[in-house]
């Protein structure tokens, strides 16, 4: 699936919930419980997002042609907000993501409910990941 | 048992009314307002002072000869008189107008520490301090080879006050501590503290950002040599604040900023500073803001602050009772004499999921460490989700907060 077509499941996925904000947040925290875990003893401090007031780390694999990621929070919606955008990146190549312009945040009304330290950490998270999606990229030009 | 307030729940409902911003709806349910640690909201006449500065007073003070700056000077110093009167000051010289509490403290350590401190020095603070009761003391500490030393506290938040003592030494020269914990609520025994200090011969700074909105404050009772607070969490403007100083300190301290408005005379060789608390009050100030602030004194005091202490007593009493039949949450701080401010952690939830499901339900808490992370340290937590209450809050709305708390941890888990 391309990006778009992972948005617009994501984005009716919400839409089922209406106007039902517990619903909405259940799903998201669901999803938090889904998040591909980074393992325990490579959680160190560099893979630490910054301007998030709860933890948040991010990691990421590349096989040579697909980038993963990985990602903890100690927040439970911080996982849940993870996991909707390593869906959506995951499992594409290094230039795919770099050139990605996600619209799904807006449609499913997350940003506007995300209090400012919030909505800095999703930014700083989304940055992170194209920015080693970017390292990849260079590192694959080189070979 | 609850004490029966004598501001009845009647009375509540029409000051709420004064407060234009309590009759917002949040996510489409009624703002539950509970983050006035953070900043209070401001009643009508507040809002209208403010708007009437700008509308037929404004001008610059202390300058013109003409009316409107005549005038406008008479009204900014009666606003210094009516701070004075609320914090039953000596002299209204002693009342200098500041940004706010980190500018008032900053102030002190900054020309404090310019003329006293020396390498070696200590300065005495608690471990439940705001970092801006520790970071301009830190500053200072880094500059003139001075230690900064903490007194510990207990498991439920007060001062250990034997500590204290051991601390008071012959190199202690100022000890600066809060009246009133923003994370805890724990009221400190600032009048036994400042006597402690003084038999030793240390002057006290306290900051009086949290005690100011609920407890009758008297400077010259309590005998503390400075005392600060933010207009902002007293119902009154953003901007603007207190440094309450002692006559004798403050005559002999050396200004803080320079510039217009501090001076008798300047030529290039020399300038001659003018007298309290003009010296402290560089440029022009936040004029709009002493005009509000005295506004809010007047408010509050209408109501009276006595019956604000023991009404919001009755609130913190309830929302204490209602969070501890809350299973999985757990109460922090728990001095024996509190303010209407009440923090606490939930079993395996972070405090930022709490505050941001709380949010969707109208309800506005603080999150976090509330700029007191050495204390977060010191009790092994991230953070917590804080409520603070005014005198507008009801019994009702705690209610509502504790269900919707619940429902925030049935979400959660
Ligand atoms: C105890 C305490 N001290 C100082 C401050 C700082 O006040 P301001 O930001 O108004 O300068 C606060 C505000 O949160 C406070 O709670």
């Amino acid at each position: 699936m391309n990006f778009a077509q992972i948005e617009n499941e994501i984005v009716e996925e919400f839409e089922l919930f209406g106007d039902h904000w517990e619903a909405r947040y259940e799903h998201l925290i669901d999803m938090g419980k889904s998040l591909p875990l980074i393992p325990e003893k490579e959680k160190t401090d560099d893979l630490l997002i910054k301007g998030c007031q709860s933890k948040l780390w991010l990691k990421s694999y590349f096989d040579g042609t697909l980038v993963t990621y990985m990602a903890d929070s100690d927040a439970i919606i911080t996982k849940g907000i993870a996991a909707l955008i390593i869906r959506v990146l995951s499992h594409h190549t290094p230039d795919e993501i770099v050139q990605a312009e996600l619209q799904f945040i807006d449609k499913i009304g997350l940003k506007e409910h995300l209090s400012p330290t919030r909505a800095n950490g999703l930014v700083s998270l989304i940055k992170q990941m194209k920015l080693d999606a970017l390292a990849y990229l260079s590192k694959s030009a080189k070979q | 048992m609850l004490e029966e307030s004598k501001i009845q729940t009647a009375n509540i409902a029409e000051y709420r009314k004064d407060f234009p911003i309590l009759s917002r709806q949040i996510n489409n349910k009624p703002l539950v307002y509970f983050d006035n640690g953070a900043t209070t909201q401001k009643p009508q006449v507040v809002i209208d002072a403010v708007s009437h500065y700008y509308e037929h007073l404004n001008a610059n003070i202390h300058r013109g000869v003409h009316t409107l700056s005549q005038e406008i000077t008479l009204a900014y110093e009666d606003a210094r008189i009516k701070v004075q009167q609320h914090l039953n000051a000596a002299h209204s010289h002693e009342i200098i107008f500041t940004k706010g509490t980190t500018d008032a403290i900053n102030l002190v350590a900054h020309s404090f520490g310019k003329k006293y401190f020396t390498s070696g020095d200590e300065i005495l603070i608690s471990a439940m301090e705001h970092h801006s009761n520790i970071i301009p003391w830190q500053q200072l500490c880094e500059e003139k080879g001075c230690e900064l030393k903490v007194i510990p506290i207990s498991d439920s938040g007060e001062i250990l006050m034997d500590a204290f003592e051991e601390l008071l030494t012959s190199k202690t020269k100022i000890v600066a501590i809060t009246h009133v914990s923003n994370t805890l609520g724990t009221i400190n025994p600032v009048k036994d503290m400042i006597a402690c200090s003084h038999r030793k011969g240390i002057p006290v700074l306290i900051d009086g950002a949290q005690a100011v909105p609920h407890l009758a404050v008297d400077v010259q009772n309590l005998d503390a040599d400075f005392y600060c607070f933010s207009a902002h969490k007293l119902f009154g403007p953003t901007g603007v604040g207190v440094l309450y100083g002692k006559e004798i300190f403050l005559n002999e301290l050396p200004p803080y900023q320079t510039g217009g408005g501090v001076i008798l005379s300047v030529d290039f060789q020399k300038t001659t500073f003018a007298p309290l608390p003009l010296k402290f009050e560089a440029g022009t100030p936040h004029i709009a803001g002493g005009i509000g602030l005295a506004a809010a004194i007047d408010y509050v005091n209408q109501i009276g602050l006595n019956n604000i202490t023991t009404y919001e007593h009755y609130l913190l009493e309830h929302a204490t009772n209602r969070l501890q039949e809350i299973e999985g949450v757990k109460i922090i701080g728990n001095a024996n004499k509190k303010a209407a401010v009440i923090s606490f952690i939930v079993d395996s939830c972070h405090p930022l999921d709490v505050g941001t499901l709380l949010d969707k339900q109208g309800i506005a808490v603080r999150t976090g460490h509330h700029c007191t992370q050495p204390l977060m340290k010191l009790l092994g937590i991230p953070g917590t989700v804080r409520a603070s209450f005014a005198f507008y809050n009801t019994i009702d709305e705690i209610d509502v907060f504790a269900e919707a708390l619940k429902k925030t941890i049935r979400l959660l888990k």
